[in-house]
This record gives C-alpha cells, structure tokens and sequence, in this order.
C-alpha cells in the first residue's frame, strides 16, 4: 500500500518537475532518484511483511489484500522499471518536450501494476486494468510528429475500450450470477451446478484479459501499436504491462475460478497453442527487429499462457521468473536496439566488429529470448513447462511449445548472425558510452544469475 | 572438487583467453594440458571406485549440481583433454583469425562436454548439453567455408529441436517424482522404468531424437557431411571426435537404464537404422573426391556400428563400444589433422588433384598410413579390439536377426578398406602434386600427430588399460 501511495505521488511530483525543471538531463536524473526510491520502499515493504507473521495485510475492506507473494512481485517489477529508466532515461527524453510527464505515466502504470497485483475485488481488478493501460495509449502517442505513433495511440485507445467493455460484461456476468464482485465470493461457483451466466462471464475475461496480454486472436492490435510506439514505450509497454496483466490473469483464474477449470481449461489450452503459433510463424517473416521483437512478444507471452494453465504453485514461481527474466532480456535488448539508426536486420549487419560489447551484450539477452540454457529465459520456460507438465492434462502442448520455441531460434539468431557474421557498417545514433556498457553488463549478467540460481529471485 | 576442476578449469581459461589480447594460444594450451593431467589423475582413480560431487543448487526444483565419474565418464573426459591438447599443438604454428574467440570459444565447448560426461543431475546434463552446443555454433558460423552460415544455422536448429524435445522428456521424467532429489540419475531412472511400456515407447523418441541427431544416425544425419565440410578443421575435430560420443554416451548413461522397455522395443529399429547407415555411409565415402567430405562419411558408417553395437546390448558389445569411443575420437582426430595439413600445402582437399605425399612430405605419409590402418581396424592398431568386440556383442544379442545384422555391418568394414585406401593411395603415392608450401610438418603438428600415432600403437597393442577403465561399467549394465 505503501508502494502504491508513493508512486502516486512520484507521478504527481514528476509532473511539477516537468514544469519547473526545463534541463531534460536533471529531469532524467530526478526520475532515476524517484524510481529508485519507490524500489526502496517495495524492498521496505517486502522487509516487514516478512516479519510480519499475521497473513496478507488486506486493504478497503477487502478490496486490496498484499501477501507475500504480491509485494515480491511488485517489488521485482519496480526493479525492472529501474533499470528500464537506468538504461532508456536518455532515450526517452529525446522523444518528445515533455520528458517529465512520461515518467509520470511510467510510475502510474506501476501503480496499476501493484493495483493487479493484490486486487481482491472485480471492481479493483477493472481499476487497476484501466490505471495500467491509459497511461500506454498515451504514451503509445507521444511522438506526436511521428504519423505511425499517432496511429499506434488511437489504435490502441480504440481496441484497448472495446476490451474493457468485454472485461465490464464479464463482470457484469459473474455479478448476476454469483451476486458478488469479490474474488473470495466468486471461489462458490460451484461445478456440477455452474451458472451459464457464469461460464460466459468467465469466457468474457479470458477474451478480454487475453487482449492485454496480446494472447491470440485477440493480438490483432499488437504489432502495429508496438511498431509504431517509441522504442523505449515499446520496451514498457511489451514487458511490464503485459506481465502485470498476467499476474492479474493468474490471480482470478487460480484463486476464483481453480475449482472450475475443466470447464476453462480447453479454451486457454487453445489460445495458448494459437498464440505460439501465430508469435513464432509470423515473427520469422518479419524484416525489421522491432517489429519482429512485436511478434517475439506476442510468442513470448505463449509461453506465460502455461501458468495460467496450470492451476498450481509452480505455475506462481514461472510466471515470477518469467516475467523478471523476460523484462531484464527485453529491456536489454531494446537499449541496444534504439542506438541503431537502422532497424532492419541489415541494420545490425557488422555490428560486432564496430561495437563488440554492444554485440555480445544484445547476444546474450536474445539468447535469453531465445531459452538457452545459462540464461533467464530458459528458466522461465522451464518452470512455466514444469507447472504444465505437473498440471498433467496438457503434454502435447508442452511439446508443441518447444517446437515453436526451435522456430523462435531461428528469428533471434538472425540478429546474432547479422551481428558477427556479416559484413556492414552500422549507423549509431550515439555514442556507446562506458555508462550505457556498464548498465547493459549488469543487465546481462541479472540475465545470467536468472538462469543459473533463480532462487534468488523466487518468492518462497 | 577434482571433478568440478575439471569443468572450472577450461571455463576459467575460456574466459581468460577471451580477455587475454595476445596469448589466447598459450590459455588454450595451458587450460588443455591441466584438464589433460587432472582427468588422466582421475581416469587411474575412478577405474576402481567411481568418485562423485555434490553440492545443492536450485532447491525449489529439487536439483543438484552433482557429478559422477566412473570409468565411461573419466575415459571420455580423458578423450577430451587428449584431443584439445592435441588440437592446439597441432595449431601452434598456424594463424587463426581472431585468435582471443576461437580459442576462447573452443575451452568453453571443452567445459560444456566434459561437464556432458560428468553430470549425474538431469538438469544439469542438459545445461552441459546446450552450454557445448552454442561456443560451437559461433565457431562453426565464424571461421570456415564460405557456405559456414547456412550450413551452421541447419546442424544448430537440428541439434536444438532434439534438445528441445529432450527437454519435454527431462521435464515429464522429474515430474514423476517431484522432491528433492527429483533430477538425480537415481531418481530418473526409477520413475523412467516404472512408466508402463507404452509410455516408454514415445518417451524414448523424445530422448533419443536428440541423441540420434548428435551422433548422427542415419535418417537424422544431413547436417553432418556439410558442417564438417564447412566448418574449420580444428572444429571439425572437436563435433566428430568429442560431440558425437555425447550422444552415444547419453544413450549409455541415461536411455537405457531410464527407458528400458523402450529400449527393448525399439532396438531393432535403431540398429536397422544404423546397418543403413553403415552402408550408406561407405557407399558415400568411396564415390567422394573431397577429403573432408570422405572422412565425414565415414564417421557416419563408424557411428553406425558403434550404434548397433550399443543397442545389441550386450556385455561385450557395450565393453568394445567403450573402448571404441575412446579409439575413435583418436583416429578421427588424426585423420582430420592429417586433412588439414594437406590442405595447408596443397592447397585443395580434392584428391584428384592431390599425390605424391610419400616423396613430397614423407613423415606426413608415415602417419597418414598409420591412421588409415587404425582407420580400417587391422590388428595391432587401436581400432582392432574395440571393432572385435563389437562385432562380438552384435552377434551375441537377442535379436532375431543378429546373424544379418553382423553381415552387413561386417560389410562397412570391407567397403571401409575401399575407401581408406583409395584416399591412401590418391594422396600419399603417384607423382608429386604442386604443393603451395613445400615442407613436412612442423614441430607443433609432429608432436600432435606423434602422440596421436603412439596412442594408436600403444594401444593396439596394449589395450589393458582401457578395458579395465571401463571394465565394471559394462559389467554392471549387462552382468
């Protein structure tokens, strides 16, 4: 709660910075003093609940309960949006004249992301849903010379409200159903009776949570808007606002709806084979890395699709380590990327012998992408495959999974291959400088500790 | 400790050699000849008593970062050490773009196989698995032919779709019997033998499709002529002599005491699939006129046999399979340095346009006919008792069609004469080719290839030593 308080009003404050502080490098700094308190706080609050033995402190009657678990999450995900400012803040204030209100917009999407993380209410999960996702339509926007970004933001806006009117008929549905929006109320839907209200209502969520976590087909809107936003609000966008909407995902299908989920189980199944489909295939075709990174998304979140599907512990821990694993790699690799001019493949062409420390930093985070073995990403799919596999009704669709994750090898070893293996002259747009190698080699070696003791950042 | 040094070690050195600007060469050698002394320490140790390591690692998975060396283990790691060494000797004196990778690359696919051969965690097997590939993918891409990319890019999605599927194997063997020691060997192969044995029949594709890949078997192995083709010569040495024994190890290891009503099942199968491939592999051969080409096929039809001979499941047949691993990796080596150096003066691989080596460079032919001996398996060189042997055990194995099986397989080893000595006779006799650089070996290349020649010897004559290192092994798998 703390957490939430605080970020609140770091968004507030950004938001007089930007009027009174006109050099954009102190407003970057500022924003990187702030972020990092707000870290401090989650440690903070982490700290006492850990030796606060009573249980979940539970918040408006109810409405917002934090355990462990919750704070751990938000915790690791501020983190995350600290070393997303550590290494974008340049980025971003070259964006637009308004630098202080993007990291306004940052810090309210991290309070939808705590929102989503301890929401014990429909109405709070409705809440937190819209707090993530305004703050992305605008700053899908905010190169506003830029006519694909506009299009991005309106694009957005528009597909984003249609799904929260499907997410509002969806409660709706449960409301008249079960009488209640409180996510404890929702656990007596019972089997052998259960409401056709209810059941719809339930398939209305899964449509519309599935639309903010881009999971097919209703990723329609994802390539597009990504593509065309900043690189850096990409960057956010596609790493922690999709993973807080995953949390949000898990929270409501394991804890209302776990009891029913024969009755949901063959949906999901299916959603997540269409989503690893569609990412993979689609992803292999593309010719800009940004946008194949779009596609790599829309695959990647295939994969936490698996810890929805499985209704058990282990699924908790995967999407934990996936999410922190698949942030840290992804923000790694959009910082490379927004130094390049070019970003097409060709773009990348040569770019080990111009910049080698730029080139093996981008390798081993796309190896991560990739699943290889030694980084975070591997671990995330094996623990998300692990809960699957426990799950124990779902086996061809773990294999399935692993083939599209060999196809997926395919499009992030085509930027490896273009950067060591090919001769060209990459553009800049700066100069790497030793803080930008420093920031990108902790990074990559967060991405390697994911992958070798993921312990350390598992919530026990 | 010993044994986690001998992983460390290469590791260590790996890195140092990438950071070093000048004297990756002396890292590689230094990592090499250490891993070398450690594992020959470790081979006079574990041929009595298997030595383990264990430490905790990941708890919430129930994993741990153990190692087993018994003798197959300390036999193969000794294999390794010896073909590194001998690599990098061979390689002193030659220039190698890029030095600080290639070597660096080449001691950390040194730590990822040793540590293949050592783990006795599941998890950690596929880690080592994986860690061995990937150096080679970036030296196989970087240094070689001029179609290395495509090429690479193939032998890697070949090598990573088995793994993967390997990998839904590991995870579906663990869940079994979650707990804290969920991936030990023991573990595994308890829940893998107690699944029924319809479940074992699929399970065992999804494991050995990813051996099969590696070592090649037949119908799995088109990207193995092209990348060793493509792929620079010491790397060749390091996927044909070290990477393919990987997975006839992990058959060993780990298939059949995990599955072995799978095994049982589709043992006819694999060793059809290999008798093809033993054929095919020396029909290929002998109609080749690029070296690397030639030898490529013919590890393909060595492989075969040494796959039959795995799944005839036999005492003997698994004991000269063993002794046959390690033989290989030598022979292998040998020839392909033999390949190289020709290359470097000639400057072709191309037969018809090479002769004339006993007059031109005669130390060069001395041992190239050595190696073509051990190549064929004449008596008194290496190749001889481990070959015997398995043909032995093929004979002696329960399937109904061992008498057919042994015949044609015995006919890779007619047809392998063919092949060997036609490359004997195109390079080393006739007249004198034009050579580019006119001299016989240097000094780095004659220890190589004096030690690889000695080995060959020593152990055709004496093979005692390697029969008692892995001796209780094969015993203990077929008592």
């Amino acid at each position: 709660m703390k957490a939430i308080i605080a970020a609140t009003l770091i968004g507030v404050l950004m938001m007089f910075v930007s009027i009174s502080v006109k050099n954009k490098s102190s407003i970057v700094a500022s924003a990187t003093i702030l972020f990092a308190a707000l870290f401090g706080i989650n440690i903070w609050e982490v700290v006492t609940a850990a030796q606060n033995t009573s249980g979940a402190q539970t918040f408006f009657n109810g409405m917002l309960s934090f355990d462990g678990f919750s704070l751990w999450f938000n915790m690791l995900m501020t983190g995350c949006s600290l070393l997303f400012v550590l290494l974008l803040g340049n980025e971003i204030a070259k964006i637009g004249n308004h630098v202080g209100e993007y990291f306004a917009l940052i810090s309210f999407i991290l309070v939808g992301v705590f929102l989503l993380s301890g929401y014990n209410n429909l109405l709070i999960l409705f809440i937190g849903i819209e707090i993530l996702s305004i703050p992305q339509y605008i700053l899908a926007g905010s190169d506003k010379r830029n006519l694909k970004s506009s299009e991005a933001a309106l694009k957005y806006f528009l597909m984003g409200s249609f799904s929260t009117g499907i997410l509002l008929m969806g409660i709706a549905l449960l409301y008249g159903a079960t009488g209640t929006f409180d996510t404890i109320g929702l656990r007596m839907l019972q089997t052998d009776a259960l409401n056709p209200m209810a059941l719809a209502g339930i398939i209305f969520l899964i449509v519309a949570l599935g639309f903010k976590v881009s999971a097919a087909p209703m990723h329609m809107w994802t390539p597009d808007v990504y593509d065309g936003s900043p690189t850096p609000f990409m960057a956010y966008m596609s790493t922690i606002g999709k993973v807080a909407a995953f949390v949000a995902f898990l929270r409501l299908f394991h804890a209302s709806f776990g009891s029913l989920s024969s009755h949901w189980m063959l949906i999901v199944a299916i959603v997540t084979a269409a989503t690893l489909l569609v990412g993979n295939l689609t992803a292999v075709f593309q010719q800009s890395v940004k946008r194949m990174l779009a596609y790599s998304s829309i695959a990647q979140a295939g994969f936490m699709l698996f810890a929805v599907l499985s209704v058990n512990a282990i699924a908790w821990q995967g999407i934990i380590i996936y999410a922190v694993a698949y942030t840290v790699a992804s923000v790694g690799i959009f910082a490379v990327l927004v130094k390049l001019k070019d970003y097409t493949y060709d773009g990348f062409n040569g770019l080990a012998r111009k910049e080698p420390a730029l080139a093996f930093f981008a390798t081993i985070c796309l190896l991560s992408l990739a699943g290889i073995p030694l980084t975070g990403g591997f671990m995330a799919k094996y623990f998300v495959l692990m809960a699957a596999v426990q799950q124990g009704q779902v086996m061809w669709l773990v294999i399935f999974a692993l083939l599209m994750a060999a196809i997926s090898a395919y499009y992030y070893f085509r930027v490896i291959i273009a950067m060591y293996f090919k001769q060209g002259a990459p553009e800049l747009n700066s100069e790497v400088s030793n803080y930008d190698k420093l920031l990108l080699g902790v990074t990559c070696t967060l991405v390697i500790l994911i992958g070798t003791v993921p312990q350390f950042f598992l919530h026990n | 400790m010993m044994l986690s040094s001998l992983i460390f070690i290469p590791l260590l050195f790996g890195i140092v050699a990438f950071l070093a600007k000048s004297s990756a060469k002396a890292m590689a050698l230094l990592g090499s000849l250490a891993s070398l002394v450690i594992s020959g320490y470790l081979s006079a140790q574990a041929a009595h008593t298997p030595l383990t390591f264990s430490m905790p690692w990941i708890p919430q998975l129930g994993t741990q970062f153990s190692l087993l060396a018994d003798g197959m283990s300390a036999m193969l790691c000794l294999l390794t050490a010896i073909v590194m060494t001998v690599v990098v000797l061979a390689n002193w004196d030659n220039e190698i773009e890029r030095p600080t990778s290639f070597w660096g690359l080449m001691l950390l696919s040194q730590a990822g196989i040793t540590g293949v051969f050592l783990a006795s965690d599941v998890l950690l097997f596929y880690f080592f698995w994986e860690l061995a590939i990937i150096p080679v993918y970036f030296l196989c891409s970087r240094w070689g032919g001029e179609r290395r990319i495509a090429v690479t890019f193939k032998f890697f999605v070949y090598t990573f779709v088995g793994s993967l599927m390997m990998l839904a194997a590991i995870i579906y063997l663990a869940m079994l019997n979650p707990g804290a020691d969920a991936y030990s060997w023991a573990n595994i192969t308890r829940a893998g033998a107690a699944l029924s044995p319809q479940n074992q029949t699929w399970l065992f594709w999804l494991f050995f499709g990813a051996f099969a890949i590696k070592m090649p078997l037949f119908p799995f192995h088109t990207w193995q002529p092209d990348t060793y083709e493509q792929a620079s010569t010491p790397v060749t040495i390091i996927l044909s002599a070290l990477m393919v024994k990987m997975g006839l190890y992990a058959v060993i290891r780990w298939l059949f005491p995990a599955l072995p009503d799978g095994v049982a099942f589709w043992s006819n199968t694999v060793i059809i699939l290999s008798i093809i491939g033993i054929v095919y592999g020396s029909f290929l051969a002998l109609s080749q006129t690029d070296l690397k080409r030639l030898v490529a096929y013919s590890s393909l039809a060595h492989m075969g046999l040494m796959c039959a001979a795995a799944f005839a499941k036999t005492q003997p047949g698994i004991h000269g399979l063993m002794v046959q691993m390690f033989n290989h990796g030598i022979n292998i080596t040998g020839m392909w340095l033999i390949v190289q150096m020709i290359e470097n003066r000639w400057g072709s691989r191309d037969m018809t346009r090479l002769g004339g080596m006993a007059t031109g460079a005669p130390h060069m032919a001395i041992a190239l006919v050595i190696l073509a001996y051990a190549n064929i398996a004449l008596p008194l060189t290496n190749g001889f008792v481990g070959e015997f042997m398995m043909f032995h055990g093929i004979f002696q194995s329960a399937s109904p069609y061992h008498i057919t099986f042994m015949v044609i397989a015995g006919l890779g080893v007619i047809l392998g004469a063919a092949y060997t000595l036609k490359m004997v006779q195109k390079t080393a006799f006739g007249s004198l080719a034009p050579m580019v650089v006119a001299k016989d070996m240097s000094l780095g290349e004659s220890a190589a290839l004096a030690f690889i020649v000695a080995l060959v010897i020593f152990l055709g004559v004496y093979p005692k030593p390697l029969l008692d290192l892995t001796g209780n092994v094969a015993q203990l798998m077929f008592p």
